[in-house]
């Protein structure tokens, strides 16, 4: 199995994704400059990081989702390869479009970080498998944008075709239906707001984050 | 107006005395230029020179076998082991972040963001001590939702996690707050960068965001005689721009690891001046300057304008000549700036030249070397009144009034709004104490610790000094890491006041006393004088920032308590009520002396802890609050009631020093009581955990009641 980080020149969880990547296939991913207009040959799953691509003084991502890394990420994300985007990773997937509605500033207009309790809402996915269905997590978030925000035949859509990854037990940040993470139409496209990366480290204690990542290496080890 | 007349007021405006001038006069012999004024202003005042401080900051010890580099450079660096090293250091930010908190703090962390990469270490943890005026007055709601911002603002997005600090209210911070920003990296120990210049004829190079007029004149002060165009010239707060910091960082750390730097110094506090002259003397060479080769992005600034511009993310830097083609590869590479602006030179000098014309040409080695220094005089600052009866009071109802007020209810308000979580490293998140982050790839961990009971320092400047120290010294203990160096921020009034003075050596007699007993020298640190409004100075604030080591991560105490746990009280029962949390928030009384800090005693209860750690559950210090105020965090960090034997006022609320309270699983209570015992440490059970109510004495009240309080009351009063 063969991984990928994009690094923006502001993101600033590249490592730590790329730490967790590593842990769970045993071989380091490689690292994409935003400025690389193509991808290794080979790859399998693409991790777009958290942190502040270019510096989020405009709306988080959209700086980001033209950067000429993003192009040859969608064109992998619709012939069918695997994409993640953790916390600025996520607001660059729906600003490229590859994931529907938009996340905007907290409902209380501050930054948080904390422990949040999660509800995994489907176990059909590379990424979830690893969980059971109505399982209920903890993982940390950290922003300040991770409001999430669509209309309502979208919300709608997403809950029909069960493409709602994760949702908030008490919600942090004003989200729409509570929604923490959300899968692409072919279910190989997650964004999610928590940090999976940061919940994955056996020595740190139990972590939460670790099925995911082991889920991803299992299921697409045998893709 | 390059060069106008020198007048009286043009040399006042610049905040230098007389007979100061009169050493320029005699250095120059001639008059110095409008540039050269500031170039002046910029290195003797108080900010860049420590004129008023530098005889008494020699007092504090900054040897060991564990420091690679003491103060004076960018900050201090302590050996880990393994070929690893700590660089960290603590800065105010105080006067900028009262007059624009959100850019006043974020400007702060910017700058020890930089102190600390600048020596080669990506920071890993950063902390932040504030102190804000009464949670009444009028601007403190504002300038703590500012500086939080702000800090939250430039940090979360440099990368950094904020894994600790304080945040405390009095009425003495009314009209200055204080925003104390502390960062730590990591570097190889054979691999730091100094700012020391060497060679002749190398490359001067300057790195990162383009010069503006920001913060002109943040060192010194321009006046309404200075000339007709005062809006244009009025210094304008300086604005953080944390994603080309975070651009600057990774670059830099690339450009270490080429090779090519020989020397490196962060712009900070009058930019261009300060960082050329710090490479130049250090090295004990000469640098030549050529302004038309620094990149603007105003038009039309003049020589002056470029020398004290205190412009944010900017570096200095010399250069291996041999290696600038990859040197600016790496630059480009991040769209940042890199210019050759000058060069080193043989001869003594600093030559400033712009469009044509030498606008300074100064004796270089004398601009930091013949900076005034002061013996200022010192008055012992006026004895407290002493401590009146003290009414007896109801354990809980004592409790409540310490945990419902801000500063001792629990601070999630402010430090869920810094990532603390970032790198991926942490594991002791704020609120806990010290902070703990993993060395990265390691299975090493450092733990963090901002202290300073202001109170204290007030009343008694020397106990009060020993104290911000040995509290520090317990924090690290309590997460079973050894103590291992630390930096001071001194915030105090106006140093012409005698009684400032007067607190000033006090409290630093008593840091040094501290640190040489505790084995914690002070290795990097930074002043802030003139903390003062309509003759109200601040409380004396000195702030310690401490380092502790835990070698093996599954060695620390890493808690919480468990029901059945038995709660070990080491050291004697309390007794001093003297300038207690108690008295200031149940009576608004400030009476009495600080308790006294027996260093000999903290020493040793330090080293048996560090020694048993593997018989302790949980533990923390006896600090603000005494028994009654560790025992509730205890029990909420646990989520489990306790039960604590029954005393008087003193026994719940004194804040004698050198004391801890353990959670020890049952079994081996008894024991690690007798051990103490031999070693002729006071220590004794004095309660259990359990259950779900917090029970103090044959007072009591639910846990979750007390803890629903103390989670409520900082947002309640501030949020």
């Amino acid at each position: 199995m063969r991984t990928a980080v994009v690094v923006f020149p502001g993101s600033n969880c590249d490592r730590d994704l790329a730490v967790a990547f590593a842990r769970a296939t045993g071989r380091p991913p490689a690292m994409l400059w935003h400025k690389d207009t193509e991808l290794p040959p080979g790859l399998d799953l693409i991790g777009l990081p958290g942190g502040f691509s270019f510096g989020d003084y405009l709306r988080c991502g959209a700086i980001a989702a033209h950067a000429p890394i993003c192009r040859a990420v969608a064109d992998f994300a619709r012939a069918g390869g695997h994409v993640l985007g953790v916390c600025n990773g996520f607001q660059v997937l729906t600003e490229t479009g590859l994931l529907p509605g938009a996340l905007i500033r907290n409902a209380n207009l501050r930054f948080v970080c904390r422990p949040v309790g999660l509800r995994v809402e489907t176990a059909t996915s590379a990424f979830t498998q690893g969980y059971a269905r109505g399982q209920a997590i903890t993982l940390p978030i950290a922003h300040h944008d991770g409001n999430y925000v669509a209309d309502p035949a979208t919300i709608d859509r997403l809950r029909d075709t069960d493409r709602i990854a994760f949702t908030y037990l008490d919600n942090p940040n004003g989200s729409a239906g509570n929604i923490a993470g959300i899968l692409s139409e072919n279910r190989r496209v997650l964004g999610m707001m928590p940090h999976p990366e940061r919940a994955a480290d056996p020595a740190l204690g139990p972590g939460d984050g670790t099925p995911l990542f082991a889920g991803l290496a299992t299921a697409l080890a045998n893709a | 107006m390059e060069n106008p007349e020198i007048t009286d007021d043009l040399i006042a405006a610049h905040g230098l005395a007389p007979d100061e001038y009169a050493e320029i006069l005699r250095l120059l012999n001639r008059p110095p230029t409008l540039t050269e004024i500031g170039i002046f202003s910029a290195m003797w005042n108080e900010h860049c020179s420590y004129k008023s401080s530098k005889r008494w900051l020699r007092l504090l010890p900054s040897d060991g076998p564990q420091v690679i580099c003491g103060p004076g450079e960018n900050a201090g660096v302590v050996d880990i082991g393994d070929g690893l090293a700590v660089v960290f250091k603590m800065e105010s930010h105080n006067h900028p972040s009262y007059i624009e908190p959100y850019q006043g703090a974020a400007t702060g962390m910017g700058g020890i963001l930089r102190d600390v990469f600048t020596m080669g270490a990506r920071p890993v943890a950063a902390m932040n001590s504030l102190s804000f005026g009464a949670p009444d007055h009028p601007r403190t709601r504002s300038l703590v939702a500012g500086v939080v911002a702000g800090i939250g603002g430039y940090g979360n997005c440099f990368g950094v996690p904020t894994i600790g600090g304080e945040v405390r209210f009095h009425p003495a911070y009314n009209g200055n707050c204080l925003v104390n920003a502390f960062a730590a990296g990591i570097a190889r120990a054979d691999r730091i960068f100094y700012s020391a210049a060497s060679g002749v004829g190398r490359p001067v190079v300057y790195l990162g965001a383009k010069t503006g007029r920001d913060g002109v004149g943040g060192a010194t002060m321009a006046s309404a005689e200075f000339d007709d165009t005062l809006e244009e010239k009025r210094p304008t707060v300086q604005v953080g721009d944390p994603f080309t910091e975070k651009r600057l960082l990774e670059a830099c750390l690339e450009l270490m690891d080429s090779g090519a730097v020989i020397s490196i110094q962060d712009m900070g506090a009058a930019g261009l001046t300060c960082s050329a002259v710090e490479m130049g003397d250090k090295g004990g060479l000469g640098i030549a300057l050529d302004l038309d080769l620094v990149p603007v992005r105003e038009s039309a600034m003049t020589a002056y304008e470029m020398m004290l511009s205190e412009s944010q993310e900017r570096m200095l830097m010399v250069l291996d000549p041999e290696k600038e083609a990859a040197a600016r590869a790496i630059f480009d590479k991040w769209d940042l700036d890199f210019a050759v602006v000058g060069e080193t030179i043989a001869e003594d000098r600093f030559i400033v030249r712009h469009q044509g014309a030498v606008r300074a040409d100064l004796p270089l080695r004398a601009l930091s070397g013949n900076a005034p220094e002061y013996d200022r005089p010192r008055a012992a600052p006026p004895a407290p009144p002493p401590l009146g009866d003290v009414p007896p009071t109801d354990a809980i109802d004592g409790l409540r009034a310490l945990i419902g007020s801000p500063n001792h209810a629990r601070k999630a308000w402010v430090w869920e709004q810094y990532d603390h979580t970032v790198m991926a490293d942490t594991v002791v998140p704020p609120g806990h104490g010290a902070g703990v982050v993993r060395v990265h790839g390691t299975t090493k961990a450092l733990a963090f610790t901002a202290d300073v009971t202001p109170r204290y320092c007030a009343a008694n400047p020397f106990e009060g000094g020993k104290q911000a120290v040995a509290e520090a010294f317990r924090n690290l203990i309590c997460v079973g890491a050894r103590p291992l160096a630390a930096t001071d921020n001194l915030n105090f009034g106006n140093p012409e006041k005698p009684e400032i003075m007067g607190q000033f050596a006090g409290c630093i007699e008593g840091i040094a006393a501290a640190c040489r007993a505790l084995d914690m020298p002070i290795v990097s640190g930074n002043v802030s004088l003139y903390n003062e409004t309509d003759g109200q100075p601040i409380l004396p604030t000195p702030t310690i920032g401490a380092v502790g080591l835990i070698e093996r991560l599954g060695e620390r105490i890493a808690g919480p308590a468990r029901p059945g746990d038995i709660a070990v009280l080491l050291g004697p029962p309390g007794r001093h009520l003297g300038q207690s949390a108690l008295l200031w928030e149940m009576w608004g009384r400030a009476e009495g002396d600080a308790p006294p800090v027996d260093l000999a005693a903290e020493r040793a209860a330090g080293a048996f802890i560090l020694a048993e750690r593997a018989a302790i559950r949980a533990c923390t210090d006896l600090s603000d609050g005494g028994l009654a105020l560790a025992a509730f965090e205890m029990a909420a960090a646990a989520g489990c009631g306790l039960a604590i034997e029954e005393g008087d006022t003193a026994w719940f609320f004194a804040e004698d020093q050198g004391r801890y309270l353990l959670a020890v699983p049952a079994e081996h209570a008894a024991g690690l009581v007798a051990l103490a015992g031999q070693q002729a440490l006071p220590a004794r059970a004095v309660g259990s955990f359990g259950g779900d109510l917090v029970a103090l004495g044959p007072a009591s009240a639910p846990l979750a009641d007390l803890v629903t309080l103390w989670s409520g009351a900082f947002a309640a009063a501030l949020g």
